[in-house]
């Protein structure tokens, strides 16, 4: 079952998806794969806040909270 | 072999770990009372050391600060890597590490742990938080998992000292037996990649970059670690690097998560049936409570609620101590004149300088304790981050992030912690800007400041209501404009690139109440010492200054013009004169015509001079301008009595009050956007550079003349209509 894949922007608060690999390195790439955002974790849109921005993200046991410019940068395949 | 023997007697244990895994309430078990608090050596990040003896040996345990990865991309990081490997000046290599891990996370808690087990250091992993994870149903087979990793692996709930003996020996134990975690296997191409740039190094002469600093290089790119390969040009380090990550590449391997998967599938190899965890798992009663307080609507209203309760306390609890403080004070005070008067230098100089001084360090404390209950219990709670959370979109347009709510909310009771704090945001930039707004935030030093001119004049003329509206407004001007500065500095002087914000949201905790009182203390201790000394200093600058001259013809003039007065009246009358030709106040009259358009007269003036130093300041020197003698407080009803009846000797308003609305609130306004803060300075200069301390100086005290000036003529303009 493989759905759309999309970026993690643009997913909506309760929408699933796994993790795709990501494209370039630099800090963010280095900090969210030793947080365990690895290509093929699961992850969970868990809120957003008030003004949309940031997003909570959860995966592996781990809430993680980042702006949306950053979550850009991270592809997810959609479950559908 | 030197080694081993030093090792027999004395341990030097180093406590790492992810943030939010109870590492501080853990060190202060250890550790307990026996602290010592100071800074790494050319570094703004807080070191904090304690010893005690166990089994034979002096153990001294330093807490590194908290990292997810020693990839050292934020300053805290590469203190802790640097640490670990040496290289920090002044510094040795622990003997022992104790990795402390969330028992809950023990999974991504390792991920750090793998990174120091190839530094090849003696390891103890301490799961803390066990007796949460259990209640989630994760079971963690701790004999299994110490027999994987190869090192000691101890259940601990720190918040209730469960498991700390057992720590203390399995650290002993680890020491005896260098006990190193499992490293993680890594596939030839990586090693023939790491040798490549051995290799290089060593045709550069370089034999200083170890293979693991290599290997970080290889793994990290452009974090600090390119600067390890050393001895070459920037664009030639990127080459290489370039060089040999293609190396890993033509394995087939990813060279940006080859680190972060292999480490992740060893540790998955190595937790395997060891950490099982339930069917269906996840912090419900977390997600629970940010159904509501992280909620659209009510997560704001609450937050700002909070906020308003934070103020009432610093506002009313402290009063009933700060007051007790004063009296004992003045007790002191006048308990020891009597017996100094026949030296009145220096019985001027002991009490209304040296005494005084001291008082007005003091009389902060309650204020500072109360706010510092509260951070520490947001902070301790989990809600901190929920904070960040809410604010950041608030925060981000302007280059801060929601991190800097941390240390603007700190800012209100003293700017001088709230800089600190700001050690806390990864981003330099954001760290930079967050540092250069802080003093805007209204800190507790200025309360007095506002206190004294609602009291005198808002609250007699309007009310209750409209004295508290006053001083939430106050709170709020600083605020206001920190942002627009704060997007100009970003804008304009800082060019490099911002961190990606990643925050983690943990899990809500109930704080522990010695945790809570212990950074109380330490704030508080800090603040005595960072700025009291200084606030000390200055008062004693400021009492010479407004002491001599002291020609003793004033005396007589004075008695000769008031033949009929009291011996009282005499000694009030002579004061005052005494201070009107003081070298304070012809400073003062030399400058006024500066302040003229903000309404204040040279008295004003003087006392604004004096609080450049230490703001608070201004209350005691318009105390003696005033005569009404300089022990008195911002509740003092003779102060506010002196202030009321104060009059324009000459000029064109001569006879009219010289403390009018519009002069009270440009007072206030000109206090609230001023940088009159001599520690705040220094401590800035020191986590920034003293061009950034010159830098937000500047830029405040031309904005507080402008807001003054804007303030009272606005005034005067809106009470003529």
């Amino acid at each position: 079952m493989s759905g759309a894949i999309r970026p993690l922007a643009t997913l909506r608060v309760g929408e699933k998806g796994r993790v795709r690999p990501l494209k370039s390195g630099g800090a963010l790439a280095g900090r969210l794969l030793a947080l365990g955002l690895l290509p093929g974790t699961d992850i969970t849109v868990v809120q957003a806040a008030p003004l949309g921005d940031p997003v909570e993200i959860e995966f592996r046991g781990m809430r993680l909270s980042l702006r949306k410019s950053d979550a850009a940068a991270v592809e997810v395949e959609c479950f559908s | 072999m030197s080694r081993e023997t030093s090792t027999q007697r004395h341990l030097h244990v180093a406590l790492m770990g992810n943030p939010n895994t109870g590492k501080t309430t853990l060190f202060n078990r250890l550790t307990g009372a026996r602290q010592r608090i100071g800074n790494y050596p050319g570094v703004t990040v807080e070191r904090k050391s304690g010893s005690w003896q166990y089994g034979g040996r002096r153990v001294t345990l330093v807490d590194l600060p908290g990292a997810y990865s020693l990839a050292a991309s934020s300053p805290d990081e590469r203190v802790a890597l640097d640490f670990l490997t040496g290289r920090l000046a002044g510094e040795k290599p622990p003997d022992v590490v104790i990795c402390v891990t969330d028992a809950s996370n023990v999974i991504r808690n390792l991920f750090l742990a793998s990174q120091a087990a190839d530094l090849g250091l003696p390891m103890v992993i301490a799961l803390n938080m066990s007796d949460t994870a259990e209640r989630a149903g994760i079971r963690i087979n701790t004999r299994l998992l110490s027999q994987r990793l190869g090192i000691p692996v101890v259940r601990v709930v720190a918040t209730k000292g469960e498991g700390i003996e057992e720590l203390e020996a399995a650290v002993n134990e680890a020491a005896d037996n260098h006990a190193t975690m499992a490293r993680t296997p890594w596939p030839e191409s990586v090693e023939t990649a790491v040798a490549f740039l051995a290799a290089e190094c060593e045709k550069k002469g370089n034999r200083a970059a170890g293979l693991q600093d290599l290997q970080r290089a290889l793994f990290d790119r452009d974090g600090g670690a390119l600067a390890r390969l050393g001895g070459f040009a920037r664009e030639d380090a990127e080459t290489l690097l370039a060089k040999a990550a293609e190396i890993i590449e033509a394995d087939g391997l990813h060279p940006v998560s080859v680190e972060a998967l292999l480490r992740y599938e060893h540790i998955g190899h190595l937790t395997e049936d060891a950490v099982t965890f339930p069917e269906k798992h996840g912090d419900t009663l977390s997600l629970r409570l940010d159904a509501v307080l992280t909620h659209r609507v009510w997560g704001p209203v609450i937050f700002v609620a909070m906020m308003l309760v934070v103020f009432q306390s610093i506002y009313s609890w402290a009063g009933p101590f700060m007051d007790a403080i004063e009296a004992g004070v003045a007790w002191i005070g006048d308990t020891a004149g009597p017996v100094l008067a026949p030296w009145p230098t220096l019985q001027s100089l002991l009490v209304d300088g040296v005494l005084a001084g001291v008082g007005s360090v003091i009389v902060f404390l309650p204020q500072i304790l109360i706010l510092f209950f509260f951070i520490a219990l947001l902070e301790d709670t989990g809600y901190m981050a929920r904070g960040a959370f809410l604010m950041d979109k608030i925060f981000g347009w302007c280059g801060l992030n929601g991190k800097s709510f941390v240390p603007m909310l700190s800012s209100f009771a003293c700017a001088v912690p709230g800089i600190l704090a700001a050690r806390t945001i990864e981003d330099p930039k954001a760290r930079l800007t967050t540092i250069l707004i802080s003093p805007l935030m209204s800190c507790s030093a200025r309360l007095p400041v506002y206190t004294l001119m609602i009291g005198a004049f808002i609250e007699p003329a309007y009310g209750a209501t409209v004295a508290g509206l006053t001083l939430f407004a106050m709170h709020f001007v600083g605020l206001a404009v920190a942002a627009p500065i704060a997007w100009a500095v970003n804008k304009f002087l800082l060019r490099t690139r911002p961190l990606p914000f990643l925050m983690e949201m943990p899990a809500y905790r109930l704080p522990r109440l010695r945790d809570i009182l212990w950074r109380m203390w330490r704030r508080a201790r800090e603040f005595l010492v960072r700025a009291g000394t200084i606030i000390l200093a200055v008062a004693i600058i400021i009492w010479a200054l407004s002491y001599f001259p002291r020609p003793p013809e004033v005396r007589e003039n004075v008695k000769a013009s008031a033949p009929t007065a009291d011996a009282m009246a005499v000694d009030r009358l002579t004061d005052a004169a005494y201070i009107e030709q003081s070298y304070l106040a012809r400073i003062g009259r030399t400058l006024q015509p500066v302040f003229a358009p903000a309404g204040f007269d040279w008295k004003i003036t003087v006392g604004v001079l004096a609080s450049f130093p230490a703001r608070e300041v201004i209350i005691s020197t318009l105390g003696t301008i005033y005569g009404a003698g300089s022990d008195v407080d911002e509740e003092s009803g003779d102060l506010r009595s002196a202030l009321a009846a104060a009059r324009w000797p000459d000029g064109p308003r001569a006879g009219q009050p010289v403390f009018t609305l519009p002069v009270a609130l440009a007072i206030m306004v000109f206090f609230a956007l001023c940088l009159q803060c001599g520690a705040t300075i220094a401590v800035m200069a020191r986590e920034s550079s003293w061009g950034w301390a010159a830098f937000a100086f500047a830029y405040m005290t031309i904005l507080a003349w402008l807001g003054a000036v804007l303030t009272y003529q606005l005034g005067g303009f809106c009470l003529r209509m």
